[in-house]
């Protein structure tokens, strides 16, 4: 069986993967992109589709801010709309428990080139007149917004595609070995695929390839519980998202403009990557309809008509593993994004490109390098930012 | 060993049956209802202050109507029957119902899915427009609520339904403007040896065609249906079909029920994580069971045409057996003469079920041909040629791709309407087998949940 060859050989079709590819392309350097299923299946076209900055951890912030400006081009870019609406975001908050962490958060973010505006009282019920009376203040960010993510990834494989790069659906990834300086990828089928460079981007199937490169990570597959709503007049335009200590608080929601009303949140559901199989639970959908009712009440009135998962990639320390190898030259990683990827799609391919073929990145990744995990071993380095995590955990997409 | 619980979804035939047996093994099943009375579709029972007798309501069938009636309300004490209740999610063990806003559920050991069937549906141009209705929705509305759907109605489609429900509306008074089939008189003709397997029923049909006839409605077959002539002010006026030999003709009309037989209702299975296998003979995904009714899932029993469509006394039998099956696998006593009587009838049921998809075949060459600019989707208006496009330039030849891409089957009614068309027009577009197009995935809620549910403590 005839061997493909390639400069860069990926291994899945997520967002991820997939924007890799088409940004090595623009790059010059030819690529293989391998995806077991279809290109954005799971966590990349099952997600809620933020295209959020705020409420991220800070350092993530330049990442974000780099993908948001490709969001903003995305049509000219790769010749396809993904519906990217530039809507405005909003976290709110219940009660006033919360409000001192949005004002942390919003003055740390300035630095980072983020602007966020607080509401609260007649001021927020007057800008944001559908929230219920339990929200206390809304944090706003105007440049923020939502996009189609069942779009997003095959729209990147597309435009890769169309600018040279191999693309193997169906294509199950068993071996991966280095022989000299070249990585030779088998497949299921028996076909051989060989580069001197490869990207690990296989979501929640990543922690078993980095076994194979003795780069062991506590990977836990989850999934998402979305659900939408029969479609009603196009009112609600601003995105929204509940920051709360409590798991089933945690509640977002987004109108498209023909009508439905897309939301998740409120705890995640059981994933098997082993089937490909995610699943909505009964009780998760209860109370995210009662959940829903308490922060924007006239959501009341509405059908629930579909709820649906996807196999989502989870770190212990809610961080994605992004970057090169600690161990082998020439492998990569991008993957684990912990249910908050969607946005940073487009950067990290960007940045992923930029890296593997120049070796540096302009954009900060220090923290989420796989060489993390060793470290954490002896010394838990992120104890130290307790208080910041306050701020930025629970953050989904 | 604990008496399970047993849960049966569905009080038509198969349903009511399957809680007879249970009775007579001296359990106590709780039977979730979607109607507002048992009867099921088939033999629907009228609201309670409507005193139409059965030979009215159900012609040839009052006799199994009114016993089915007859045993449900026996069972009355002996079962836990909640009617306007619907099951809409099931997981771990648990089924999931709403009923009068009350959200609730209920753990199993033995569960019994009878869910029935629905109509199939071809995507005609101008589908959408008021007055268009399915055979069983134009039935519903003649057995329970005493209503035509028009002042003038077309029939259209193929099988039994179709000149069933055509006759009824004689019978009831409506002005019926033709009846018309896409199958040919020859197709019909050529299946007459396997619908001999249930000989008083080819008959009964065969009365039905003549009913029709002697009413002076016309009556025609191997016709193609071409456009359904309306516009949103008005509703339908029209309905242009091409006759047998090549003529095109426009009927005026205010209302066409139409209907291609029927398919599974399938979503319960699908979320209770059973099995599917492709079925050739029908051109549906059906879930898959052994001969009684045992589904992939342990604890999980599919009976009726919610598995396959056997018809009404298919259905009973169906539910006996699968009744029968969960008995056994608890440890009943279940005598083997009961269980052979009855897999016996069901083999002449399949056979006569093979004569009618020969006889009545769904017509899915007319998916191929649909117009560009004729909608597919109903919930979310997508035409055909946007799915088409999305199965050429963007390569979405799998069901549930296309369904990303094009939101076809992805409104209120998740593609139960549309679903098989919709794979049709995927399979024409790709040039590709339709058993590879797939099946659309289940995704409760089965039916529409209101957010303003009030939740009981189960």
């Amino acid at each position: 069986m005839k061997t493909e060859q390639a400069d860069v050989i990926i291994v899945g079709g997520g967002i991820m993967g997939s924007a890799t590819a088409f940004f090595l392309r623009q790059r010059g350097r030819s690529v293989i992109l391998l995806e077991r299923g279809l290109l954005g299946q799971q966590a990349s076209g099952t997600n809620f589709g933020n295209v959020r900055r705020q409420g991220r951890f800070l350092p993530q912030l330049p990442l974000a801010n780099r993908s948001l400006d490709i969001w903003r081009r995305l049509p000219q870019l790769i010749g396809e709309d993904v519906e990217f609406l530039p809507s405005g975001h909003i976290r709110v908050c219940y009660g006033q428990e919360r409000v001192g962490l949005l004002e942390e958060y919003a003055q740390a973010a300035r630095a980072y080139g983020l602007d966020l505006e607080l509401f609260a009282g007649e001021r927020m019920r007057a800008r944001f007149p559908f929230l219920g009376p339990e929200v206390g203040a809304a944090s706003y960010s105007p440049l923020d917004g939502h996009a189609n993510p069942r779009l997003a990834a095959p729209a990147f494989g597309r435009a890769a595609a169309r600018n040279g790069a191999q693309i193997f659906e169906n294509t199950e990834v068993e071996t991966i070995t280095k022989q000299g300086d070249d990585f030779l990828v088998s497949a299921s089928d028996g076909r051989i695929f060989k580069a001197p460079a490869l990207l690990v981007a296989a979501g929640a199937w990543a922690d078993k390839l980095c076994l194979q490169f003795d780069e062991p990570v506590d990977l836990v597959a989850r999934g998402p519980q979305m659900g939408v709503t029969e479609p009603v007049p196009y009112g609600l335009k601003t995105v929204v998202g509940v920051t709360s200590a409590r798991d089933e608080e945690i509640l977002y929601f987004r109108q498209i403009p023909r009508g439905n009303i897309i939301f998740g949140g409120g705890g995640r559901g059981p994933a098997y990557p082993d089937l490909r199989r995610a699943y909505v639970m009964p009780q998760n959908t209860l109370n995210q309809l009662r959940q829903l009712q308490r922060l924007a009440p006239a959501l009341a009135n509405l059908n629930l008509i579909r709820v649906w998962s996807g196999i989502e990639s989870y770190m212990p320390d809610d961080l994605p593993v992004m970057g090169p190898s600690a161990r082998v030259s020439g492998l990569h990683y991008a993957f684990g994004f912990c249910g908050h990827g969607f946005q940073l799609g487009p950067g990290v391919g960007d940045v992923m490109a930029e890296l593997i073929d120049t070796g540096r990145t302009t954009t900060p990744i220090e923290p989420f390098l796989i060489s993390r995990f060793a470290k954490q071993k002896s010394e838990r380095t992120r104890s130290a930012q307790a208080g910041l995590d306050q701020i930025l955990l629970n953050v989904e997409e | 060993m604990a008496q399970p619980r047993v849960v049966i979804v569905g009080a038509g035939p198969a349903g009511v049956r399957c809680a007879e047996q249970f009775v007579k093994a001296g359990l106590r099943p709780t039977v979730i209802d979607e109607g507002r009375r048992d009867g099921g579709q088939i033999y629907r029972r009228q609201p309670e202050n409507f005193k139409r007798p059965y030979s009215a309501l159900y012609g040839s069938e009052a006799e199994r109507a009114e016993s089915l009636h007859r045993s449900f309300d026996a069972l009355h004490a002996a079962v836990d029957y909640r009617p306007e209740t619907l099951a809409w999610n099931i997981s771990e063990g648990r089924i999931h119902l709403l009923s009068g806003g009350r959200a609730s559920s209920l753990a199993y050991d033995i569960l019994v899915l009878c869910t029935g069937a629905t109509d199939r549906l071809m995507p005609l141009k101008g589908w959408q427009f008021a007055g268009t209705y399915s055979l069983g929705a134009a039935q519903v509305a003649l057995k329970s609520q005493a209503c035509s759907v028009g002042r003038e109605v077309v029939f259209l489609g193929s099988g039994p339904l179709l000149y069933l429900v055509a006759s009824q509306y004689i019978k009831a008074g409506a002005k019926v403007a033709a009846v018309l089939d896409t199958s040919s008189f020859k197709q019909q003709l050529s299946a007459l040896p396997k619908l001999m397997a249930r000989p008083s029923l080819l008959k009964k049909g065969m009365s039905l065609v003549a009913a029709i006839r002697r009413a002076g409605v016309p009556l025609e077959n191997g016709v193609t249906p071409l456009e359904i002539i309306g516009d949103p002010e008005r509703g339908v006026q029209a309905l242009s079909y091409r006759q047998a030999n090549g003529e095109i003709v426009n009927v005026s009309c205010d209302a066409v029920a139409m209907g291609y037989h029927l398919r599974a209702e399938t979503q319960l299975a699908d979320l209770a994580r059973c099995e599917f296998a492709f079925d050739q003979t029908s051109r549906q995904w059906l879930p898959q069971t052994d001969t009684d009714g045992r589904s992939s899932v342990p604890g999980v029993y599919l009976a009726g045409d919610g598995v396959r469509i056997l018809g009404a006394d298919g259905a009973e039998n169906a539910g006996r057996l699968a009744a029968l099956a969960a008995l056994a696998d608890y440890g009943h006593t279940v005598m083997d003469a009961e269980l052979a009587a009855l897999r016996k009838q069901q083999l002449a049921m399949e056979r006569f079920r093979r004569g009618l998809l020969q006889a009545f075949p769904w017509p899915a060459q007319q998916a191929a041909s649909l117009p560009d600019e004729a909608i597919v989707c109903r919930c979310e208006c997508i035409t055909a040629g946007e799915l088409r496009r999305v199965v050429c330039d963007m390569g979405a030849i799998e069901a549930n791709r296309a369904k990303a891409f094009s939101r076809v089957g992805m409104g209120r009614c998740q593609g139960r309407y549309c679903g098989h068309a919709g794979a049709e027009v995927i399979a024409a577009a790709a040039a590709i087998p339709i058993a590879e197009v797939g099946r659309l995935r289940a995704q409760a809620p089965v039916k529409p949940l209101p957010f303003n549910l009030v939740e009981d403590a189960s």
